[in-house]
């Protein structure tokens, strides 16, 4: 089976634009991927995009181009956009296509996300439950009680989040605050405050993938695929809007999304050189610290004081500012940690460049409803 | 006294003997939901049978809701005088389930993973027929509102 390589990376500012659909920013995205690799619309053989609040991904074709590609709209809530990219990258390792691309984009109404029940009945929304906020609230307080996680940790993560804003462009939240800013702002779902969750955004990525064949005939400076997977809940793990839990337990989506990633790719967690992971509150990255093979329950507490997470500490985490800094646009969120990735690769990070000449990148999407995406890339 | 309904029927019983949630309890695997559904997500059997799960639990994790709900869904209060924060948790019913649910407790110094918890109901609001619309909720054991 084929190699894959992403070959062009191209982003819509994430933030808040009024005036502008969510489908123009995925355009946006794409064309401007399109220039990174210096190919055209033309050149694409299939495509794979989605979004959860701004519309069927397929209909973009009608400002880029009828060429008559196929077009696969992609809806797999918070992994949407990773599912994008997992699917153009099978159909390329299958040998089918050899040039294609993977789009997502959102623009979602302010203010945090609206339940939907219909799943679960009405009573759930209406009683005031089904609220992603407490959900995370619910995990970090059970998990602080657990491993003796602090709330100086989480107020730690957040602080590294906008800083790490402040250096991207792109991002959403670019003032650094301090711990007092981020512990005093109003507590939204204990343990954690306004400041220690994201916000619902807006913002458009895509990627240009092809086959390493391919790569050897256009140059350039791929950065390879080297596993991608999205995972589905199994019976027992602690999920979002769940009316019940059951008493036993099990590992969440994101544990056996990491661990198959880790068998493709044929390398372990002491080989990745920086992480993007899943920060929808600043608990959510402490967890999956350990979630994604990255550190054992518990030794978060010590990583974290110790500046290790940090762009310039062992393991940087969420070095664009993640989830905190950029908000949500649900369709793009997981690209965007491969757009982050593929810049960190090349060298082209500016200012909140990873020293030391990265080689191995990771990426963690988690969402709605109990569903993780991961990738790892390498150059 | 004003007269009271349920958020939804079919989710708790409601007696002189007091409330209970009705969930569900797998023919073939034994494992418990809430609230019912027509499908097992341990074993897959579509042989679940309605059941009241005990009244009594411990709570495993909570946090305080303290902005008010998008409305819709929502049917409580969320205007800024009126909107109260109201604890939300997982209780475990020894050897059922662990269920969600609204904790009558908003103050974080007064609730503790594994305290004894009881379920009651609290109102919603007052529908457009006058009605009380309660749903379920924890109370501390002990607690006034028990």
């Amino acid at each position: 089976m084929s190699e894959v390589a992403i070959v062009g990376i191209g982003m819509h500012a994430f933030g808040r634009h009024d005036g502008i659909s969510g489908m123009d920013q995925g355009v946006t995205a794409v064309r401007r991927a399109l220039g990174d690799a210096d190919l055209t619309w033309e050149d694409m053989q299939f495509a794979f995009g989605g979004s959860v609040s701004a519309g069927a991904a397929d209909l973009m074709v009608s400002k880029l181009g009828l060429t008559g590609l196929p077009f696969i709209n992609v809806a797999n809530g918070c992994a949407t956009g990773g599912s994008a990219l997992f699917s153009a990258w099978n159909s390329i390792k299958s040998g089918m296509f050899d040039l294609g691309i993977a789009v997502g984009f959102d623009k979602h109404e302010r203010g945090a996300f609206r339940p939907s029940t219909a799943e679960s009945g009405e009573w759930y929304g209406q009683s005031g439950l089904a609220l992603t906020t407490q959900f995370f609230g619910m995990k970090i307080n059970r998990y602080m009680h657990e491993f003796g996680i602090t709330r100086s940790t989480l107020v730690r993560v957040a602080e590294k989040a906008y800083r790490n804003g402040a250096m991207n462009p792109m991002a959403w939240r670019r003032e650094p605050l301090s711990a007092d800013q981020i512990e005093s702002s109003a507590m939204l779902s204990y343990p954690l405050t306004k400041y220690m969750f994201c916000s619902p955004g807006e913002g458009g990525v895509a990627v240009v993938l092809a086959s390493a064949e391919r790569v050897r005939k256009m140059g350039g400076r791929p950065v390879f695929l080297k596993a991608s997977a999205v995972r589905s809940r199994r019976f027992g793990s602690f999920e979002v809007t769940a009316p019940h839990l059951p008493i036993e337990r099990s590992d969440g989506p994101t544990v056996d999304a990491s661990r198959i990633s880790f068998q493709m790719a044929g390398i372990g967690p002491e080989d990745v050189d920086l992480a993007q992971l899943q920060d929808t509150e600043s608990g959510a990255e402490v967890m999956h610290m350990a979630e994604n093979g990255l550190c054992q329950n518990g030794e978060q507490e010590q990583i974290i004081a110790r500046g290790e997470t940090e762009i310039g500490g062992r393991l940087p985490i969420n070095t664009d500012g993640g989830c905190l800094a950029n908000g949500e646009p649900i369709g793009a969120s997981g690209l965007r940690q491969v757009y982050e990735n593929v810049l960190q690769l090349r060298g082209d990070a500016g200012s909140r460049q990873v020293p030391g000449n990265p080689r191995v990148a990771y990426t963690h999407v988690y969402g709605a409803p109990g569903i993780s995406g991961v990738t790892i890339l390498s150059r | 006294m004003q007269k009271q309904v349920a958020v939804e029927d079919g989710l708790f019983s409601w007696t002189a003997e007091g409330v209970r949630l009705i969930g569900g309890r797998c023919i073939d695997c034994s494992n418990h939901i809430f609230p019912h559904q027509p499908g097992c997500p341990k074993c897959g059997s579509a042989e679940v049978v309605k059941v009241e799960l005990g009244a009594e639990g411990e709570l495993w994790t909570w946090t305080i809701q303290g902005y008010p709900p998008k409305a819709p869904p929502y049917i409580g209060e969320i205007g800024e005088r009126d909107f109260e924060a109201f604890g939300v948790g997982y209780v475990e019913l020894p050897e059922e389930v662990r269920v969600e649910a609204r904790l009558t407790e908003n103050d974080p110094s007064r609730l503790r993973i594994g305290m004894p918890m009881k379920l009651v109901l609290v109102p919603l609001t007052i529908n457009n027929l006058g009605e009380e619309v309660m749903t379920f909720a924890f109370a501390p054991k002990g607690s006034d509102n028990e």
